[in-house]
């Protein structure tokens, strides 16, 4: 197999605001969040020649017309992208092939989601999956894992509020986080049940919001507005486990296999050795708390069960942590558009490692991580970003 | 002759003190409690349990024909036989037949059943009777109400003979109620109880009695279904049964348990039997049955059986009158639409209904739902079909307060079931306390009513805590 380490450079950046923007369609943050990145590329529209677009709703958008409508790009490949939770940052990875094969030289890569168009009571999943199997919430998915966490490793509900109270403490730095406000390990144990042990601040919300990416060939990136300061793509991988964990007898709901197998993916593509030591920073899939606990265990940063300790012991913070985790206020806070956030995590690890970052920024960032997780953790996209020779 | 083979009955878990229902209305209550169906209960799911109490042991492919008796079918046009027959996971080339409309249904579904063992057009029948009637609120009927089940196994050997089928056709008395109609009606309730009920079973037990050259001294047991405890002991006295000698009718303990009473009375009566008993059986509604039943010799033990007594001890007493409302769905509420898919329904029946999943047989792992490619060692198409077990433990578990985009106070716990014999399920959980669920706990399987996507009853398991022995 082969490698797209060093064969992408990100030249460009957008995202809108996330939150519930109920005045606004999907056509206006797709505008919003292009032309925010083709400005800091130095492009227009004219010049991008390929777009992939992550989506994972239908009302949002259906097709590759969900970008080429908005932004007039007709006469271009334009492919809608859809893997659950993954659809943004997949629409990234398939946009990194096309550039790195050579056929297309400067592709936008974007996402984008209306949650908020269903009203604000938690995703509609009533339109997947059988008449009578399987049903569960979204959030009831992931808390399947707190409970045999807690049963396994003694972890607590305070624990997973520790997450909850970090992301919205980094949030209140992020201009464009969905909240900014932050809250105490209290009003995360006080708040009302969503799906046992996962409270309301467990949770992420929902939100709209848009995210776009320009990237081009690193030869051609040293003649663009970024020419010092380009971002290259290390690791754009990709892997899926069962959508029906809660069938599989083998599964241990101790971590998910999804995120060990593209992180390892990854990290061979990017020729990490030790991701701990490696690893400047991660935007990770904090869509719930108990998420994010695996993830930094599946991502390798810590042995399980070490992830508790790690965020008590202020491993994960922006200020003082060897691996700063979500620092723009993650999923949690920043909000989770479900199409845009692969997007949006790659426009926060770039702006992070160019010294640029809108809220908090990480000290002498190298490689960045981002991880997404979606469905009932079935499919996993793991990016790594860093900075040009 | 026919025999009965074996027997089985259920009552729901919930019960509703009648003194809670008087007060709630400051209306006199009638002593005792009431059985209550759960949200998610109909003829057919309590009928589906009965049955497996009665089957306890028994291999279902030796069955052949399932009838079943209700005057409140969750359908008026689709036969409920089949649908109760695919959760037993019966064979497909038997005889099904629904016996409905009236209380008498159930003895009229016996005797149908002991005529076809004894011409031979069939061997073994399951006759299961349900009923779930609703009570007008604010008056004596929906405290005297009940839900419940009851099934006999009707074989050409069995532990007890039936004999002296007699029938007498309708008394054009209430109570009634219209296909319109909701709530059970009455006119007159002395006059259908006097002339209606005890007149039409005092003479079809006389005439019976008879002749088939039996004494009221010579009944050791007498399974006599009422309409209330007090025309009820008049019956017994005109004709002359003993009443240390009755069987106890569950007025105070489930209610009046409509199609299911006679059954679920017979198999109390079946329980408590000794080889040599006469049993009187008598029936009423629209006319009345009168039979004897000759118990022969002592019914095989069932470990796995629980029979009336035993899920008479499975209570659980609802705090408050509304709890029978919300359950009974006697208060609207919006349920937002749902889709579901006849075909997907249909395709997966087996899986749905039978519960079937598949053993891999090249790594020999049971799993489920059916897939083509194993889930575990990759092999391709030598999966064979399986039948699950229907008890396990608790792996995990979530109480989901959120469903069709609604915030639910009370939360449905969604459980990981590991199976015994193996096989990994994803099930709710019902007739529990969300907060006493439990990794590692003990469930059982029940069969329900999910939801009614697309406008059809969508049938499937949930389970259920496993009662611990006592």
């Amino acid at each position: 197999m082969g490698s797209i380490k060093d064969k992408v450079a990100v030249i460009g950046v957008g995202a809108t605001k996330f939150g519930e923007i109920w005045e606004k369609d999907a056509e206006d943050l797709l505008v919003d969040a292009a032309y925010e990145a083709l400005d800091d590329a130095g492009l227009t529209p004219k010049d991008i020649e390929a777009a992939w677009v992550g989506v994972l709703y239908n009302f949002t958008g259906i097709s590759g017309s969900t970008a080429a409508e908005p932004l007039k790009l007709f006469g271009k490949p334009t492919t809608r992208v859809e893997n659950f939770c993954a659809s943004g940052m997949d629409a990234f990875r398939n946009a990194c092939y096309g550039v790195a094969s050579g056929v297309y030289d400067i592709v936008l890569a974007c996402g984008v989601e209306k949650l908020m168009d269903t009203g604000s009571a938690g995703l509609p999943t009533s339109d997947f999956g059988h008449p009578v199997m399987g049903g569960v919430s979204a959030p009831g998915m992931f808390a399947l894992a707190a409970t045999r966490c807690f049963h396994e490793w003694g972890w607590t509900k305070e624990d997973l509020a520790r997450v909850a109270v970090k992301n919205h403490k980094n949030g209140v730095a992020h201009p464009k986080a969905h909240f900014r406000r932050a809250i105490t390990i209290e009003d995360a144990l006080n708040a009302p049940m969503i799906a046992w042990p996962l409270g309301r601040f467990d949770c992420c919300a929902m939100s709209d919001g848009a995210a776009a990416i320009i990237i081009t060939r690193p030869e051609i990136a040293k003649a663009t507005k970024h020419k010092d300061d380009y971002v290259l793509v290390k690791a754009s991988a990709l892997a899926l486990a069962t959508v029906m964990p809660m069938y599989k007898g083998s599964f241990d709901y101790l971590g998910f296999p999804a995120t060990r197998m593209a992180a390892s993916l990854a990290y061979q593509e990017a020729g990490i050795k030790d991701p701990a030591k490696e690893i400047s920073f991660a935007e990770v899939h904090d869509c719930f708390t108990i998420t994010e606990l695996l993830n930094i265990q599946d991502l390798g940063f810590v042995e399980p069960p070490g992830a508790a300790e790690f965020v008590r012991d202020g491993r994960a913070n922006v200020e003082e942590g060897d691996i700063p985790v979500n620092p723009s206020g993650g999923l949690k806070c920043f909000g989770h558009p479900i199409g845009a956030t692969g997007c949006r995590m790659i426009y926060e690890l770039t702006k992070q490692i160019q010294g640029r970052a809108d809220g908090n920024q990480v000290k002498n960032p190298r490689l960045g991580l981002a991880h997404n997780l979606g469905g009932p953790a079935s499919v996993c996209s793991v990016t790594i970003l860093g900075p040009r020779d | 002759m026919a025999d009965i083979a074996s027997f089985g009955a259920y009552v729901p878990l919930f019960r509703l003190a009648r003194k809670d229902m008087g007060e709630a209305w400051d209306i006199p209550a009638v002593p005792g409690e009431r059985a209550v169906a759960n949200v998610d209960e109909d003829s057919i799911t309590m009928a589906v349990a009965a049955a497996s109490d009665c089957l306890q042991g028994i291999d279902p492919a030796s069955i052949d024909a399932v009838h079943f008796a209700t005057t409140t079918a969750p359908y008026h046009e689709k036969q409920c036989a089949p649908i109760i027959a695919s959760a037993l996971d019966l064979r497909r080339d038997i005889s099904t037949a629904d016996f409905t409309d009236s209380i008498r249904a159930a003895t009229t579904a016996l005797r149908a059943a002991a005529d076809a063992v004894t011409s031979g057009s069939a061997k073994r029948v399951l006759v299961v009777a349900a009923d779930a009637r609703l009570g007008e609120p604010e008056t004596p009927w929906e405290q005297m109400l009940g839900d419940g089940a009851g099934a006999v196994l009707v074989t050409d050997k069995g532990a007890a003979t039936m004999h002296g089928f007699f029938s007498l056709a309708g008394d054009h008395l209430g109570p009634w109620r219209r296909a319109e109609d909701r709530f059970l009606r009455s006119f007159e309730a002395r006059v259908e109880t006097q002339y209606g009920y005890a007149a039409n079973t005092v003479e079809a037990a006389k005439t019976m009695l008879q002749r088939e050259g039996v004494a009221a001294g010579d009944i050791a047991r007498a399974v006599i279904t009422g309409m209330d405890p007090r025309s009820h002991g008049g019956v017994a006295r005109t004709l002359g049964i003993d009443p240390a000698k009755l069987q106890d009718t569950l007025f105070f303990s489930v209610g009046h348990p409509g199609a299911a009473q006679v059954l679920m009375m017979l198999a109390g009566a079946l329980e408590a039997s000794s080889p040599g008993d006469k049993l009187l059986v008598t029936n009423y509604g629209d006319g009345s049955d009168a039979l004897l039943i000759d118990v022969n010799k002592a019914f095989p033990a069932a470990p796995g059986r629980r029979s009336i007594n035993g899920y008479l001890a499975l209570k659980q007493t609802l705090p408050h009158y509304t709890g029978y409302l919300a359950r009974r769905k006697l208060v609207e509420h919006e349920e937002p639409p749902m889709r579901s898919s006849e075909v997907i329904y249909w395709r997966d029946a087996r899986q749905e209904l039978n519960f079937h999943g598949a053993r891999c047989t090249k790594c020999g792992t049971v799993q489920y739902p059916i897939p083509r490619v194993c889930t575990e060692c990759g092999t391709k198409d030598e999966l064979e079909e399986v039948k699950l077990g229907k008890s396990g433990s608790i792996y995990t578990f979530t109480l989901d307060h959120l469903y069709l985009g609604m915030y639910l106070n009370v939360p449905i716990p969604r459980v990981v079931v590991d199976l015994e014999g193996g096989g990994r399920v994803f099930l709710e959980m019902t007739d529990c306390d969300p907060q006493g669920v439990k990794v590692g706990m003990p469930v059982e399987l029940t069969f329900r009513r999910l939801h009614e996507g697309s406008e059809f009853h969508n049938y499937y398991w949930k389970c259920r805590p496993l009662p611990q022995a006592a």
